[in-house]
């Protein structure tokens, strides 16, 4: 009897020990991959508050390492004592800016605007244009996920040449908006399809139109799921390079394309590239921060199915 | 009375659609013997072809609704994505191919020149589109070991553990940023071979000469690094959806039977996981086909191609060659390639995981 027990003290502590080895494993590793992710981060701050010394030295403390300086942000016109002066970088990097809100956000809202319709059609009607039908007209949408950007970027060059489109933002939202609206269709369809019908067939009931229903009943249970698509868009709309750089050619140039004409020049300025690198990627960063569980939760409908 | 209203109405309906037809039939027309040089009057550029057909689309909707009535107002659902669609995917693509069987330098004055399918031999004796179309090989590969990391990270983020909302939100982060801005903040930056951390650290394990882009394989590896960095929040996400949505009692049921943490993965959460880890990894490697910013911008392609993307490389061939009619030949064999590798891709995902269930 006591032998056995004595046993299960042991058996109990060798598993409490794997238990604790293991945990100490978990976090071992959470916690360099957490490292991972955020030291370029980390580092592209700090870089933007180097002196040209520091950079080269590869200091990377700020404070015991080495002194942080405005001098990338001054570069950029936006350091504290150079923010209230005129300064033409500063026009440049704030037009950049506006063209790639203007055109992320256009495409994000005409995506969600297209796709969520679309997608609130496929899930409760039965469609048939022509040969096809829901499933079909549903795999037509989403097919064009494969479809890389380098077979439309040059017809679109030779289009947009044509209809005079080219270097403007709504030639820009058009694309962006073709790029994101697969996704947002196969996001809207999971979160419509996740919401009972019998709540579409009662307000039938009650004397509204298909419309009527969707405007009134679906879209506000729906809600959380367009926030994860439009911020999905946004992210990938934001980002875009490779049509912005051969579509675009001074006017309507997004910031990735101004953040990329800056690296290819010879002698790169550390500190103002890291000050335009830190302001370009800000904004996405600030609104992961705040909006990060509807990103996670609308993408885990998408995976369901 | 109402049949007779409802009959007119259809036609109504009818007749605005033929209309709005017969015009946007009528601005097409104009323009192309404008462009052909037969007559002077028409518009400067073809804009207005775009304006009459956005006019003929809402026509088309408002005479669906005339003539069906609520199943036209259904139709108005679908209909916008629809003709959306076929204005600015099919029609620039079947237009694509028509691009590829010419000879078109834009640069140049003598405008598009029709060229037997000349772009397309010329291609397959072009050993640079086949160098870029065999790392691409190497780009794909690579995706199974994002996903590897991406499925420990999310087993890691189920476990038991403190500041999880932490940990998922720090390691979402990298997803958020530009792929430009991370060509730089990595590539060009912590990679640098002179005072880059990421070099000195190397230097510190013993590689005396860190110089991560000189090289062809470390450059393919550093360009993989930085494209799955920013990518393997994307799967992990996918991946933890879906181990959130297993059922518990076939895990508990597992650890009752007392298989140890290794055999439970292996078998039952990992097979469980294979529909969600098939349309995870599907996605990644349709995004991976389409790699080509983080390499325009930290290699160009080099050294001597190693890293080249099918999209880079085309980037690259356009802007030295500026001929839309050899860029558009390779994009478009380059997606006829990318159609026939996903089809037998999903073939032997959905054989394989038929076997295994």
């Amino acid at each position: 009897m006591a032998s056995v027990m004595s046993q299960g003290r042991t058996s109990a502590s060798r598993h409490h020990l794997r238990r604790t080895g293991g945990q100490f494993l978990v976090y071992a590793a959470l916690i360099t991959w957490t490292c991972v992710c955020l030291f370029p981060l980390f580092w592209t701050v700090t870089t933007s508050l180097k002196s040209a010394r520091d950079v080269t030295q590869g200091h990377l403390i700020p404070w015991i390492d080495f002194q942080p300086t405005w001098k990338g942000w001054r570069s950029l016109g936006l350091s504290p004592d150079t923010i209230f002066n005129l300064s033409d970088p500063r026009e440049e990097f704030l037009g950049r800016f506006a063209n790639s809100v203007i055109i992320a956000g256009g495409a994000s809202c005409l995506a969600l605007l297209l796709g969520s319709l679309a997608a609130y059609g496929l899930s409760r009607f039965r469609y048939k244009f022509g040969p096809m039908h829901n499933s079909d007209i549903l795999f037509f949408f989403i097919s064009q996920l494969i479809l890389p950007p380098v077979v439309l970027a040059l017809p679109f060059l030779v289009l947009y040449r044509e209809l005079d489109l080219l270097d403007t933002r709504f030639g820009l939202v058009l694309v962006y908006t073709l790029t994101v609206l697969p996704i947002v269709v196969w996001i809207m369809r999971d979160q419509f399809n996740a919401i009972p019908i019998e709540l579409d067939e009662a307000a039938l009931v009650d004397g509204l139109s298909a419309w009527g229903v969707f405007l009134r009943i679906v879209l506000p249970i729906a809600l959380p799921g367009m926030v994860a698509a439009f911020i999905l868009s946004l992210v990938l709309t934001w980002n875009e390079y490779f049509f912005a750089a051969l579509l675009t050619a001074s006017s309507a140039k997004t910031l990735p394309v101004m953040v990329a004409s800056q690296t290819g020049s010879q002698g790169i300025d550390w500190w103002s590239m890291a000050a335009l690198s830190t302001a370009a990627i800000a904004p996405l960063v600030i609104m992961g921060i705040l909006l990060e569980r509807y990103i996670v939760k609308g993408l885990a409908t998408g995976a369901g199915k | 009375m109402r049949g007779r209203a409802a009959a007119s109405r259809r036609q109504a309906g009818r007749a605005l659609i033929l209309v709005a037809s017969i015009a946007l039939v009528g601005v097409i027309l104009l323009q192309i013997l404008r462009a052909a040089g037969e007559i002077q009057v028409g518009f400067a550029n073809w804009r207005p072809v775009l304006y009459a057909y956005v006019v003929w689309a809402i026509a088309l909707g408002a005479g669906q609704v005339l003539m069906h009535g609520e199943r036209g107002r259904r139709a108005l659902f679908v209909l916008p994505a629809v003709l959306f669609t076929v204005a600015v995917v099919i029609f620039p693509t079947l237009f694509g191919f028509y691009i590829a069987s010419l000879d078109w330098n834009l640069s140049a004055t003598s405008g598009p020149r029709f060229n037997n399918f000349h772009n397309f031999v010329e291609l397959f004796n072009d050993p640079d589109y086949w160098n870029a179309l065999t790392n691409m090989l190497f780009y794909v590969v690579a995706v199974l070991v994002e996903y590897a990391i991406a499925f420990g990270l999310a087993l890691l983020l189920t476990a038991e553990i403190r500041a999880r909302k932490f940990f998922r939100l720090a390691f979402l982060l990298p997803f958020m940023l530009s792929p430009v801005a991370v060509s730089w903040m990595i590539g060009k930056s912590i990679f640098e071979y002179r005072f880059g951390p990421a070099s000195n650290f190397m230097r510190f394990l013993g590689w005396r000469t860190p110089a991560v882009f000189a090289h062809a394989w470390t450059a393919r590896i550093g360009i993989e690094v930085m494209a799955g960095w920013v990518a393997i929040p994307f799967i992990m996400i996918l991946l933890l959806a879906g181990l959130q949505a297993l059922p518990k009692e076939v895990q508990e049921a597992a650890q009752v039977d007392g298989a140890s943490a290794w055999q439970s993965f292996w078998r039952v959460t990992f097979p469980l996981m294979l529909p969600v880890s098939i349309t995870a990894l599907l996605i990644r490697i349709i995004f991976q086909l389409k790699l080509a910013d983080i390499v325009i911008n930290v290699t160009g392609g080099g050294p001597g191609g190693a890293t080249d993307t099918v999209s880079s490389y085309i980037y690259r061939v356009y802007s030295d060659r500026s001929n839309v009619g050899y860029g558009t030949a390779l994009a478009m064999f380059y997606l006829v390639m990318i159609i026939i590798f996903l089809t037998v891709m999903l073939r032997l995902a959905n054989r394989w995981t038929r076997n295994l269930t």
